[in-house]
């Protein structure tokens, strides 16, 4: 039964398939080709189901179920939930998409050090298209799920960022994703794309925000690329702010050069079914890769953290930390697998993920996956599930602090932890607004 | 200013504290000693209302009011405070911000305005100068990755902070070498004042050559089975504790 609803499914996007591929006909061949080979990969795949290992602990039928329009690229936007999205003070690297489409009049974008490129991956197709053509699709490509390769096969627009040799951006660069709804309210999908190359000796630090209207059932398909070089560094910072309703998928797929450092933060409020999906290869020594995330939830909500990094080369050091607040009904997986591949000796890799469960009805699930083919490494990783440490209320109650506010003051530990690892301080100052906001009992929107 | 009278209570449906009586005077420092296991730590515990032990019997007046109707958050307001034996880590809560929290919540049981941020780091300042510490603990979170000598100087400074009118001390000499002892002695014997007492627990006498205690009670098998003068730390550390334990069975 479930196998025809997937055919069915998959069937409703080769037909807009065909539609998206005669509009974009003027598209360069290699990336036409692209997306005819994403979307036969997808269709002989289809949606994911509880049955494969990699999905067990999420389903995706209903996104499979429900027939998704495509977003229309001007669909009204109000204003106010947009700028609510925006983090201050980093107002001269902003790049504002609705429904995945770049929006000119929204962004705004000055002060660029010499040779940076930060825009539409539209207009880079144009001026930039031998770097584009030569990453688009690539990174760790042999690790796409079915949803990254439906990505693929419709990604029309999204950002492009390109900072050459040496340079060092020292003010954040800002996406800001937002989904709105088209006339008539039916839901809708966007698939924003990111594709990131930083050059050998660069530094680049970026904050990709997901949000949308509120209230809306809308799906986003997001693929981001990170291409680093040898000696480059990159904080990549992602937050997810979906609708209560929204569908959020999406994939960070990262390959780093010989000593490159590479953050990832991914934090989610949002969405009532969320997967990220995050690929990380250290293909050169002396690379550092650091995962430093959050999930606040509450209601229903149901939030999936599935994180490779693969170890290719000898002397490289992985850090991995997800913390994780679970209220209401809510569910958090995580899923963490670290790939020591043969020869990678001295590796050394930390991975730990704390779940704080504040009601009976919310449930943790965490699965460390180490795969090691290498003798000389340092492998741990850790997890913990379980409400709020009565030790730890004692001593804070001890004190003279209420029981409600050591309460309080425990979970925001959770967060706070995760954030203080970050080092954008504007950012750093809006997701701890948001996790006491959170805490507060307040709306997701 | 606290009175304890036949004092029984436990964990888990086991018997502990088998007739506690003890009675402390404003100014007075009382030391309770007393070999491992004999209850030590499960009166200090009872003192500050740790939930998971249930008082069985006898009762504890403090301050004219019975102590153990209040919950562990009313105590620590009314000026009870436990340094810890095993200081908790918190993550992601600072020092500083769980030293104001603190404090605030004290301040505002006693009548007292709550302290911004600014005029807090004032009042820390002062108490770390006047027990001689710096601030490098004050921004990491709440004993997270401190050694057992920084996290047992941390309950000081918590002391210090908040004032207490009674402090009990559980232990916290275990675990120091003799500078960090010293530190800590000199701390406490700093916070000394003729309107508050302290009570501390310890197993051995070398901490009460620091802090000259006005008495000492031997603890064993839930009872006081002796109290003295300071002198009786001195005889305890020369002649052990199982002299006590037989008269105890008579």
């Amino acid at each position: 039964m479930t196998a025809v609803v997937t055919s069915s499914a998959a069937d409703r996007y080769v037909a807009e398939f065909a539609s998206f591929a005669s509009r974009t006909a003027a598209a360069p061949a290699w990336l036409a080709s692209a997306r005819q080979e994403a979307m036969a990969r997808f269709t002989a795949a289809g949606f994911p189901t509880t049955r494969q290992e990699e999905w067990r602990f999420t389903s995706v039928a209903e996104i499979a179920e429900t027939p998704f329009a495509l977003a229309a690229h001007d669909a009204p936007v109000d204003a106010t939930q947009l700028r609510a999205l925006e983090i201050c003070e980093a107002h001269r690297h902003l790049l504002v998409f609705v429904n995945g489409r770049y929006q000119p009049q929204l962004s705004s974008i000055a002060g660029l050090p010499a040779g940076v490129v930060l825009g539409s991956l539209r207009a880079a197709l144009g001026s930039h298209e031998a770097v584009v053509a030569r990453h688009f699709g690539r990174t760790t490509a042999a690790a796409r799920t079915p949803l990254g390769w439906l990505n693929t096969a419709f990604a029309d627009d999204g950002a492009f960022i390109y900072v050459p040799r040496d340079v060092q951006m020292d003010e954040p660069v800002q996406l800001l994703y937002y989904s709105a709804p088209n006339g008539g309210g039916a839901p809708t999908v966007s698939y924003p794309r990111t594709l990131v190359v930083v050059d050998r000796g660069a530094k680049l630090s970026l904050v990709e925000t997901y949000g949308g209207s509120a209230g809306a059932r809308y799906w986003t398909n997001a693929v981001t690329e990170v291409v680093t070089g040898e000696q480059a560094r990159v904080d990549a910072y992602r937050v997810q702010r979906e609708s209560g309703q929204a569908f959020h998928t999406a994939a960070t797929y990262s390959e780093q050069g010989r000593d490159s450092t590479v953050t990832i933060h991914p934090v989610v409020f949002g969405a009532a079914l969320s997967r990220h999906d995050i690929v990380t290869r250290l293909g050169g020594q002396n690379g550092h890769c650091t995962i430093n995330g959050l999930y606040i939830l509450d209601d229903a909500q149901h939030v999936d953290h599935h994180t490779t990094i693969d170890h290719a080369e000898p002397h490289c050091e992985s850090h991995e930390y997800m913390n994780g607040v679970l209220d209401g009904r809510s569910r958090g997986v995580f899923n963490g697998r670290i790939i020591v591949r043969p020869g990678a000796q001295r590796t050394d890799s930390k991975q730990t993920n704390n779940n704080l469960v504040l009601s009976e009805h919310a449930r943790a699930d965490s699965q460390p996956q180490l795969e090691i083919y290498a003798d000389d490494v340092k492998c741990t990783h850790g997890a913990t599930l379980g409400p709020i440490d009565p030790q730890a209320m004692f001593y804070l109650t001890s004190r003279g602090i209420s029981t409600a506010e050591a309460r309080s003051l425990l979970t925001y530990g959770f967060g706070a932890e995760i954030i203080d690892r970050m080092e954008i301080a504007p950012l750093q100052a809006q997701l701890d607004r948001l996790i006491r906001q959170r805490l507060l009992g307040g709306a997701r929107g | 200013m606290l009175k304890i009278s036949k004092l029984y209570a436990g964990i888990n449906g086991t018997t502990i504290l088998k007739g506690i009586d003890l009675e402390v005077r404003a100014g007075e420092v009382h030391a309770i000693m007393g070999p491992n296991g004999s209850g030590k730590s499960t009166l200090a515990q009872v003192l500050a209302g740790h939930p998971s032990y249930q008082v069985t019997g006898g009762s504890v007046t403090w301050d004219g009011k019975d102590l153990l109707e209040l919950n562990a958050e009313e105590r620590a307001q009314s000026g009870v405070f436990l340094a810890f034996q095993y200081p908790v880590e918190i993550r992601g809560v600072t020092n500083a911000y769980f030293l104001r929290s603190a404090l605030n919540a004290v301040r505002k049981a006693r009548g007292q305005e709550e302290l911004d941020p600014v005029d807090f780091l004032e009042v820390l300042d002062e108490k770390l100068k006047a027990i001689g510490w710096d601030d490098t603990l004050m921004n990491r979170p709440v004993n997270e990755g401190f050694s057992g000598g920084e996290k047992k100087r941390n309950e000081i400074l918590q002391m210090a902070v908040l004032e207490p009118r009674l402090a009990v001390l559980d232990e916290t000499d275990s675990g120091l070498d003799i500078d960090a002892l010293k530190t800590v002695a000199a701390a406490v014997s700093a916070l000394r004042r003729p309107d508050n007492a302290t009570v501390l627990v310890t197993h051995y006498q070398r901490l009460l050559n620091y802090i000259t205690p006005d008495y000492v009670h031997v603890l064993a098998d839930g009872r006081i089975v002796r109290s003295g003068g300071k002198d009786l730390a001195l005889e305890l550390e020369a002649r052990g504790y199982d002299w006590l334990r037989e008269p105890a069975g008579v």
